[in-house]
């Protein structure tokens, strides 16, 4: 084995949890962990586990678009507007962690606006429940089971 | 300097082996399983922990070897590594604390470890509780196993923890001490910082009334 980029791109939380899922339902060309594959299922419960818990469980494709195209008013990096995306700060404490030299780059205003901007683009539990979020919760909590079944008869079989 | 996310794309490229009993099946999904079962949650050496396929980059040419019914095919591809980023801001749980300091398990990883020197100041070991405490104001607050901490990446450290061949014939470096169980890639994180440590403590800041307690 050798390898030819160490990073050859980065990945937002709710890509990989997306995959996860798709690895653990078998769906678009994915298929499931077999019972000689119990690395990849350990590693894909334990990982949707921790992801299902962090801001990215309520995220979608759509959600990330409006949140990219919001952060355009500010001059952030790539990686940073990511981290933005996978922890979703909602103080200014929280976020000036995320942010590199934020005094010098950025005003209060901007800081505030930032924190601001990040909740009106991305759901978190706070969020007042719309139609469209329940659906998809109803959604996500489906595929969930079928995950956890999924693990659990990897498990019987060890 | 902040260049990463948790979660990135490395591309590697290596020899897959489809034995006869397999070559009647879909090459495609054939090498997808090989890889993950190969890699998944492993840790390669300076890269970070696998945790699976992101997709095939390329083909190239099979062989096939005298005496082997298989064929080998190197193959190019992509698989989602958890490497954080040195400075990156992660959330785990609180796994254990002793007087060295505290580990922290993010569930798919757990060699998390935020040495005394990085707890924030002053902190202090009560030996009662076995617990760390930040002593804020007039308050004890106190590090509890199994809640949320959020902690900043501080250093990575990788051992090649693979084995060592007889004596005298591998030109590796000896192991320096074959002791405890050491693990392949382990986090040094740092607590010293404003809003770093249990969400708890900070959580009432994002209601706009900074105070802990």
């Amino acid at each position: 084995m050798e390898v030819i980029n160490e990073n050859a791109g980065l990945l937002s939380n709710l890509e990989v949890l997306l995959l996860l899922k798709d690895v653990q339902a078998g769906r678009n060309n994915q298929q499931k962990p077999n019972k000689d594959q119990q690395n990849l299922g350990t590693i894909t419960y334990e990982t949707v586990k921790y992801l299902e818990r962090s801001p990215c469980a309520l995220q979608t494709p759509d959600h990330v678009a409006a949140f990219m195209h919001a952060m355009k008013d500010f001059a952030l990096t790539r990686a940073e507007k990511l981290q933005l995306l996978n922890n979703r700060p909602t103080s200014e404490v929280e976020l000036i962690l995320m942010v590199e030299e934020s005094e010098e780059r950025f005003s209060d205003e901007d800081i505030g606006g930032l924190v601001t901007a990040i909740a009106t683009h991305l759901p978190g539990p706070e969020a007042e429940v719309s139609v469209a979020a329940v659906a998809e919760e109803e959604e996500e909590m489906e595929e969930k089971e079928e995950g956890e079944e999924a693990v659990d008869e990897d498990y019987v079989a060890i | 300097m902040q260049t990463g996310t948790m979660f990135v794309l490395v591309l590697m490229k290596d020899t897959v082996r489809i034995p006869p009993s397999k070559l009647h099946l879909d090459t495609t999904q054939t090498i997808v399983g090989i890889l993950n079962k190969k890699f998944a949650n492993k840790v390669v050496h300076n890269v970070g922990l696998c945790i699976a396929l992101w997709d095939i980059e390329k083909y190239e040419r099979s062989f096939i070897y005298p005496g082997d019914g298989a064929t080998h095919t190197i193959v190019h591809f992509r698989y989602v590594v958890f490497r954080p980023t040195v400075d990156e801001i992660l959330v785990g749980k609180v796994k254990n604390c002793s007087k060295e300091g505290i580990s922290v398990s993010m569930g798919f990883f757990d060699d998390i470890f935020i040495p005394e020197d990085n707890l924030p100041h002053p902190s202090k070991f009560s030996e009662t509780e076995q617990m760390w405490a930040w002593k804020y104001e007039e308050h004890d607050l106190f590090i509890e196993i199994g809640h949320e901490i959020r902690f900043r990446v501080m250093e990575e450290k990788f051992v090649d923890t693979s084995p060592t061949g007889p004596e005298g014939i591998t030109m590796e470096t000896t192991d320096p001490e074959p002791g405890p169980k050491r693990s392949p890639y382990t986090i040094v994180g740092t607590l010293a910082e404003q809003g770093l440590g249990l969400l708890s403590w900070w959580a009432s800041a994002a209601g706009g009334e900074e105070s802990a307690g």
